[in-house]
């Protein structure tokens, strides 16, 4: 694949985390603590209608008599919730006419995560939403893609311009008292995209978003809705990274995909959380909750890299609800030094003749502990449901952990499982053949990586493989003795 | 080209080099013979670099230069080649793009640029061809699934690719048909110069009839006991090892 490897290797010389750079934009921050007056006081400060206040305040309700899950196999000091402040924007929140308008600060932050806007512009067909602590700042490609009748912006508008389909499906796949994160989310969350793509249209072009936590002491509470309407096609692509912070934050999001009959999501993330140091320091929390509902002949597919975070636990699932509708979930998780990662899928079979894949890579190095745990439900409606998975571990070093705990509930008889499972460790005689050609340990590492996941990179959309190369290198930097 | 110093080499405390000594130079063909276990493969692998085994006497010299502390990468970089006994499996990475890394990574290490794509793909034409390689083959994922024979094949695929001044080739006979036999010792022929040099570790005088050795050598317990020219080699085929050991035991 063509990236330049130049700046891979000025990138692994890099010992720091890479974007561990901090952004002094003045915020308007909320006082630490949560209670049903900051609820009211985040959804009058977002200008939200009635409807949407009282959904929040529900879910606190439903927050407050729930308790933080205990059963994944990850251990961390939970967080303190009142000593998070649950709202911060940017003071300057003009609306833009063009880039120059942008608060300078901002534009080099992009510069230095290597995505200014203008080159974004440039590039082949991406629309990028960025979300930067909690408020979208820019938005661009808005009008090709209205052209088409698509919207794509952020939920905090889309809840002002289109309650109507806000109102229709927020909550209706993920429901607000799903689990103890997402009724947290569901009562504060600052913000996020939201997506439609109307009837039979195929969104010319990959839409994107990039999330950064910001603020100190603020958690992130994102919110992702995407509708795809009968016979449409989307394909969208989410990327994070976090500044170095000492002290652990908390990114709690939850995102729906909607995938009426015949339409087709293609849902991509390459996630790079600061992980936290090499003493398992620091690092982010990242407790998602990521589900999709495939309606009649449609798919959904999530690919995932993940890289970064302390702690990591999510499961993007699918509810094949229609007959003949597809569920894809394609994932590397690479755990090194002190991080934990509890992640995998859940595929509900509902329908009759729906079919899912799961191709999960996991590559653990340092003291970290990689899990993956996925379940394949077979409802007794569901004929001829079948499904396949592949759990491949990569292991470095005698430290780490590798674990797989794969559920399989079937209701129904006709149903076809098939579940693979490997771990594998590098072999020092793969490194000296690969040295005895002219490539150097660390090198060699990651082209054994990269063969390793190929199956899942391959997935990407180009430009996002590319980038989650080289994350994968950079994150497993320094892990061989 | 390459110069061996009483060199000893020992795993796990145990030796097994046991002070040999080589001289090899430009232009020239050396086969070395020896029993299983005599240490054949030990001597590759400690002129190749790898660290499992431990030099604890001697010196290695190459173009003038001692390697002895010089990376595996390193020495690969310097155009020392090892045709592995037993190649390594690489999941996932496939042969053209392991090449092109192996190549470039290389041509970094002498301050060139990276070899642009029209020349490399020239190259891997040129030199799969020259050994008769389907090109399918070199989408596959490195020596995964390969017959022992492909293997073999896909060694000197590389270095034909690779082009070093020292190429050792550890048993690559072994494995190959009668055919493949022949168009892999041609094709190491015409890669043969009077710059560049070939060590050949093989237990069959067939294919120094087709790899014509200017020297042939014996290794025995960790020690080159015998050595001579391509005669040697018909001779040993005949009589196997232990008229050598009688005599030294005399
Ligand atoms: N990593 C190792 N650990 C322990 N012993 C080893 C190791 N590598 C080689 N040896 C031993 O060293 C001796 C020489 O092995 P080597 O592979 O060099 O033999 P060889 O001459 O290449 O044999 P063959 O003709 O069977 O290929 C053998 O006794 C072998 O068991
Ligand atoms: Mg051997």
């Amino acid at each position: 694949m063509a990236y330049t490897e130049e700046e891979l290797k000025k990138e692994l010389e890099t010992k720091e985390y890479e974007y561990g750079f901090y952004t002094d934009i003045e915020s308007d921050t909320l006082p630490v603590g949560l209670n049903e007056d900051i609820v009211r006081a985040i959804s009058k400060k977002k200008n939200e209608p009635e409807w949407m206040t009282e959904w929040r305040l529900e879910a606190y309700r439903a927050w407050t008599e729930m308790e933080e899950p205990e059963w994944a196999n990850v251990k961390y000091k939970k967080p303190d919730f009142q000593a998070i402040s649950y709202y911060s924007a940017p003071k300057k929140k003009p609306q833009y006419d063009s880039l120059d308008d942008v608060d300078p600060e901002l534009l080099d932050t992009f510069k230095k995560l290597g995505i200014s806007i203008d080159e974004q512009k440039k590039l082949a067909g991406v629309a990028v939403d960025v979300v930067m602590d909690s408020v979208s700042v820019a938005t661009t490609f808005k009008k090709t893609l209205a052209e088409k009748g698509i919207i794509f912006c952020s939920i905090s508008e889309a809840i002002q311009e289109h309650p109507e389909l806000v109102k229709k499906y927020l909550g209706t796949v993920v429901p607000k008292k799903d689990n103890f994160y997402a009724a947290l989310n569901s009562a504060v969350f600052s913000d996020g995209s939201f997506c439609y793509i109307p009837k039979g249209v195929r969104c010319p072009m990959e839409l994107s978003t990039y999330f950064r936590i910001n603020q100190a002491g603020t958690g992130q509470f994102e919110r992702t809705l995407v509708v795809a309407d009968e016979s449409s096609y989307v394909s969208y692509l989410e990327g994070c990274t976090a500044p170095m912070r000492d002290e652990n934050q908390l990114h709690a999001a939850v995102v729906e995909l909607i995938a009426l009959d015949g339409a087709e999501i293609k849902y991509s993330t390459v996630q790079n959380w600061f992980p936290g140091n090499k003493e398992g320091k620091g690092g982010v929390f990242n407790f998602v909750t990521k589900r999709g509902l495939c309606e009649k002949n449609s798919k959904i597919s999530w690919t995932q890299v993940e890289t970064g975070s302390a702690v990591t636990w999510k499961y993007p699932s699918c509810i094949l609800k229609g007959d003949n509708s597809v569920g894809e979930f394609y994932s590397i998780a690479v755990t090194n030094n002190y991080q934990q990662a509890d992640t995998g899928t859940k595929m509900i079979h509902l329908g009759k003749n729906t079919k899912s894949t799961i191709i999960s890579k996991g590559i653990s190095a340092g003291k970290s502990q990689n899990s993956y745990r996925g379940l394949v439900q077979v409802q007794g409606r569901a004929e001829n449901a079948r499904n396949f998975s592949q759990c491949d571990s990569l292991l470095m070093g005698n430290e780490c952990g590798a674990h797989t705990f794969p559920y399989i509930e079937t209701k129904n008889k006709t149903a076809q499982i098939e579940h693979e499972a490997t771990t594998s460790k590098i072999g020092e005689d793969q490194i000296f053949y690969c040295n005895q050609r002219g490539i150097d340990t660390e090198k060699a590492i990651a082209l054994i990586v990269n063969g390793f996941s190929k199956e899942v990179l391959n997935k990407l959309p180009m430009e996002f493989a590319v980038e989650a190369q080289k994350l994968l290198e950079i994150s497993l930097e320094g892990s061989v003795g | 080209m390459l110069k061996i110093k009483n060199l000893h080499a020992s795993v796990e405390d145990k030796e097994i080099l046991k002070g040999i000594n080589l001289e090899v130079k430009p232009g020239e063909v050396h086969a070395i013979m020896g029993p299983n276990g005599s240490g054949k493969s030990t001597l590759s692998s400690v002129i190749a670099g790898n660290e499992d085994f431990e030099v604890t006497e001697g010196t290695i010299e190459f173009l003038g230069e001692n390697i002895d502390e010089l990376a595996p990468e390193e020495r690969a970089h310097k155009g020392i080649f090892l045709s592995f006994q037993y190649p390594v499996e690489i999941p996932g990475v496939t042969v053209t793009n392991f090449m092109k890394t192996a190549i470039n990574e290389t041509r970094r290490a002498q301050g060139l640029e990276d070899m642009p794509a029209n020349e490399m793909l020239k190259k891997i034409r040129e030199k799969s061809e020259l050994l008769e390689i389907d090109r399918k083959f070199l989408s596959r994922s490195l020596n995964q699934g390969f017959s022992g024979g492909e293997k073999k094949r896909n060694e000197i695929f590389q270095m034909a690719m690779l082009e070093p001044k020292l190429a050792i080739l550890d048993e690559t006979d072994s494995g190959l048909d009668i055919d493949a036999l022949k168009i892999v010792s041609d094709g190491v022929n015409r890669l043969k110069s009077k710059d560049n040099a070939v060590v050949v570790i093989t237990h069959y005088q067939r294919l120094l009839e087709y790899i014509v050795p200017d020297y042939v050598h014996v290794l025995l317990n960790g020690r080159i006991v015998k050595s001579g020219t391509k005669e040697l080699a018909l001779e040993l085929e005949e009589k196997g090892y232990d008229w050598i050991k009688q005599e030294l035991a005399v």
